[in-house]
């Protein structure tokens, strides 16, 4: 789409794809001229809606066109090898195009040339295989000092668990200040954005907010240990530059260090089902003082909110509950209409395992299906599982024979 | 016992006789038949595949979601992967060997002339497996083209159709391989030694090996993946002992080789295309020998490069780096080789030149971006990203099916008799060309801006490149329209093809009659 300056927006007006390749620093932007105008024509000769689109505040750029910088040392180093080897590669393509195109403009046949008779040469074909063997051993040194720099989890101050479900993260902090928080954290992006055929404007930050960001202090060293609830996830934070497979039944590691306050923004990046798109990673570096606080607040406030899973609960009180528990975790599968997707997914309306005796239905929360996409939710709590089997018992016109489901009964199953 | 020798003669023109109708291809025993059938197939999935691929660059025009919904732009994805590498490239290079491998050693069929009929009639039930699982509940599988555990031991019955259809065309690849190793090694004229064999047989011959040696390791893959799915093992599977990077590393022992079985086939194309209209011999002939063979040993201990996400060791990931960027220097030595060939020739620039001139420009880029995504600190930002996209389709795309093409266009006079419509063929070379560059380099912006893979939305900062690409990718679908064209016209008619078709070309094929008639070296030929 089309860039309309947003004068509105102090200090973060949008910029246009021209301005983008200066990125790559001078000598580029000299060198591309050409392309910058081809691209800019291609650009305007789009015909997609006219919105303001500025840059992500701590996610991609408007047509951005180079890593990011970032706020690591991790990142930083990233970007300038990456642009030292663009350089090397654009050195040797025009090295061995020039040489081509020259061949091509004068050794043919329409301006007159013979053709010689060499076809082998022992001393040039061991050069050109000597001299690139000599550049990629130049690029290997730096990159090896990276490789061991960034596998270096050692001796971190913080250290969070972060697991990936289908279609959320989960964050556990295991060690170090605040240690004992835990959350939950979905995409913030409201259905009418990303719904099919959805004509809303979307946020600047679509697909890319979320509901509970990761929080962690500045100028810290934060391990991150990295797992799945079900399938292969990635969690990626390119301005850390970070990315660690997160794999079901394993642990592995990361880590980085933000030299700067601010909100910085990532996404799923190994494909894992049809919501892989929507489940971004969003993490808020504060202060250390700022990090403090708000580490005492959260926990103030996970006591305050745990429930008792002894209670007796009231069939409507769960219902209520269970309905918001659906949403965020069942719907996206088994659809708001409780009705599924035929053939993928299966209705709950009239379900035999949701109508039937609670134990199955108890069961097959806590455990999953092997060999379908129904996944364990043993990560919720009994409550929250109580209030979810409740509330698929009574909805949509169901009416099973235990209509209610209590939190012990959960507790009981788990046992 | 004179009769009974004389009798093998006329028995013999007998079975040999022209078959016509739907006989001559259901029962197809002569390799230009069954070459024919496997580049017909080839393109006909092609085109499948390329459907898939505007519906996906459809959706992405714009950010939100307009025509399919997540689960079928997986779908798409994912089939648009597996229709391209086993139904579209890897056949096409089969269909090729076919043809050009028993004319260029002088040979009068293959070895297994049955057996080659069996691995072409394996594909179409196998075509229909995969697209059929479109209709299927569940629809088709969405795991990926690589079909990662434990994703696709989630999909429904379109998964287990994939696995059954590549496990046949695993075994159609396998019978053809055993039949082009047999060919090559036993069937050559008298006084073609390995050393003098045509660079396009070479490539096929070291093609085959890597294929014998890496389809069954897929297959392999794939039937745990099945008995996980359905009879209770626990092989990528944690809470039952297994592991999901195991499957990962399975996979790419065979998918690294499979990269280099869909490129080696190309280098060998060009190999013959460059010196025609150089008017020049090959340069450095044995090093391209060497330099093929050295691709091919490498890419069976590189396949771990696909994989630095998933939090390999460091002494891992530097070997795996390290490995990897020694292939830079094997397929430099082949582009050097090249331009050398051209060097002080005397060039004309007929299509087959061009789209081999274009295989060379855009493969190396396709192989630069390669070198900075062997850089294991590098590919963890790039990794998933739209870098790697623009990466694999400079090399398959603007690699494989070009060259590809330029076999066509080099060949098509052989095989047709006719002459193809140079305007055309031209028309058609610019067009790819342009289009394909249009869809594919913003591709590499998007992915160093961090837009993940297989995504069916994104967010508004990446729309203006995508909608650049999806222009691309639709004049470039358009564009192979030309293509179809160029060649119906081939076949009809157009202008006689004499006999050498080109300019003094070398080899064995341009010493029989255009077309080459059904029978071709019944009396080998020799060669000096």
């Amino acid at each position: 789409m089309v860039m309309v300056p947003n004068a509105s927006v102090a200090g973060r007006s949008s910029r246009s794809v021209l301005s983008n390749f200066a990125q790559l620093g001078n000598p580029v932007s000299r060198g591309v001229t050409g392309a910058k105008t081809l691209l800019g024509l291609a650009t305007l000769a789009m015909t997609a809606p006219v919105w303001a689109v500025k840059d992500m505040v701590g996610g991609p750029g408007v047509n951005q066109i180079n890593l990011t910088q970032g706020v690591t040392k991790i990142a930083a180093d990233q970007h300038w090898i990456h642009n030292f080897l663009l350089w090397v590669c654009v050195a040797i393509f025009v090295a061995v195009f020039g040489v081509m195109f020259y061949s091509i403009w004068a050794h043919r046949r329409s301006r007159g040339a013979q053709s010689a008779d060499f076809h082998e040469s022992t001393a040039v074909e061991i050069a050109w295989t000597v001299v690139p063997f000599l550049i990629v051993v130049g690029l290997a040194i730096p990159a090896t000092r990276m490789v061991i720099e960034q596998k270096d989890t050692s001796q971190a101050d913080l250290t969070i668990k972060a697991t990936g479900y289908q279609w959320k993260w989960g964050y556990d902090y295991l060690k170090g200040e605040g240690e004992g928080i835990s959350f939950l954290s979905t995409l913030s992006t409201p259905a009418e954005q990303t719904a099919l055929g959805s004509k809303a404007e979307k946020n600047e930050t679509y697909l890319m907010e979320v509901d509970n960001p990761l929080v962690v202090p500045v100028g810290q060293k934060v391990r991150m240990v990295i797992t799945a609830n079900d399938v292969i996830h990635a969690w990626m934070v390119p301005a850390f530059g970070v990315k660690q497979d997160a794999i079901p039944g394993f642990v592995r590691d990361t880590w980085f260090k933000a030299e700067k306050v601010g909100t910085f923004r990532g996404q799923c990046a190994e494909l894992c089902g049809k919501n892989h798109a929507y489940m971004p990673i969003v993490v808020e570096v504060k202060s250390q003082e700022d990090y403090r606080k708000w580490a005492a607040a959260q926990k103030a406030e996970m006591l305050a909110k745990a429930d008792d899973p002894t209670k007796e609960w009231a069939q409507a009180d769960l219902s209520d509950r269970g309905a918001k528990v659906y949403a965020s975790n069942c719907a996206s599968c088994h659809q708001p209409t409780g009705k599924g997707v035929a053939g993928a997914f299966p209705a709950l309306e009239g379900s035999k395992v949701v109508l039937g005796k609670q134990d199955d239905q108890i069961a097959l929360l806590l455990n999953g299906k092997a060999g379908t996409a129904m996944a364990a939710f043993k990560h919720l709590s009994d409550v929250e599982l109580a209030a979810v089997a409740t509330y698929t018992r009574n909805a949509w016109g169901n009416k099973a024979e235990d209509a209610i489901v209590q939190p012990k009964d959960f507790s009981a199953a788990r046992k | 016992m004179a009769a009974v020798i004389d009798h093998p003669a006329g028995h013999d023109d007998h079975a040999h006789d022209h078959p016509h109708g739907w006989r001559r291809w259901l029962f197809a025993t002569n390799h230009k038949d069954i070459g024919t059938l496997y580049l017909w197939f080839a393109f006909v999935m092609l085109l499948s595949g390329g459907v898939m691929a505007l519906t996906i660059r459809a959706e992405l025009f714009q950010p939100g979601l307009q025509y399919v919904n997540p689960e079928f732009f997986n779908q798409l994805t994912t089939m648009h992967g597996l229709v391209m590498v086993f139904g579209a490239i890897m056949p096409a290079f089969v269909g090729f060997a076919n043809w050009q491998i028993p004319l260029m050693i002088g040979a009068s069929d293959m070895a297994f002339a049955r057996m080659n009929n069996f691995s072409f009639w394996l594909m179409p039930p196998a075509a229909l497996l995969l697209i059929g699982s479109f209709f299927v509940p569940g629809g088709a599988t969405a795991a990926g083209w690589t079909l990662y555990a434990p994703l696709s031991v989630q999909m429904g019955v379109g998964m287990d159709m994939a696995i059954f259809a590549v496990h046949i065309l695993g075994a159609s690849s396998i019978m053809g391989s055993i039949n082009i190793v047999t060919t090559i090694l036993n069937m050559r004229a008298p006084g073609m030694t390995l050393m003098k064999m045509p660079l396009f047989v070479w490539t096929w011959l070291i093609t085959a090996y890597l294929l014998i040696a890496v389809m069954p390791v897929l297959a392999g893959a794939i039937t745990m993946v099945l008995t996980d799915r359905h009879f209770g093992t626990s092989f990528f599977n944690a809470a039952g002992g297994g592991d999901p990077v195991m499957y990962q590393h399975i996979f790419w022992f065979f998918g690294h080789p499979e990269v280099y079985i869909m490129i080696l086939p190309a280098f060998g194309i060009v190999s013959e295309i460059i010196p025609t209209f150089a008017r020049k011999r090959l340069f450095g002939y044995s090093s391209m020998v060497y330099a093929t063979a050295s691709i091919a040993i490498l890419s069976f201990i590189v396949w771990a490069h696909h994989m630095f996400t998933t939090g390999m060791p460091v002494t891992g990931q530097l070997f795996f780096m390290y490995a990897t960027m020694l292939i830079a220097v094997p397929t430099g030595v082949k582009i050097f080789n090249w331009v050398a060939t051209m060097w002080r020739g005397s060039m004309t620039f007929e299509t087959p030149m061009l789209f081999a001139i274009g295989f060379i420009f855009v493969f190396t880029m396709g192989g630069l971006t390669g070198i900075i995504l062997s850089v294991a600190p590098l590919d963890i930002q790039l990794h998933d990203t739209y870098y790697v996209v623009a990466h694999f389709h400079y090399v398959l795309v603007a690699g494989s099916l070009f060259a590809l093409f330029a076999g066509t266009y080099y060949w098509l006079p052989k095989w047709t008799g006719h002459m193809y419509d140079e305007k055309l063929g031209k028309f058609h070379f610019w067009a790819s060309l342009i289009t394909f560059n249009i869809t594919f380099f913003p591709m590499h912006f998007l992915g160093l801006a961090g837009m993940p893979r297989r995504y069916a939305d994104y967010p508004m900062q990446f729309a203006d490149f995508n909608a650049v690409a999806s222009v691309g990718a639709f004049g470039f679908g358009l564009s192979q329209l030309i293509f179809l064209t160029a060649i119906l016209k081939c076949i009809k008619g157009g202008q006689k093809a004499t006999d050498q078709v080109w300019d003094n070309p070398q080899g064995l094929e341009w010493t029989v009659p255009s077309p080459a008639p059904f029978h071709t070296f019944e009396t080998p030929p020799t060669v000096k």
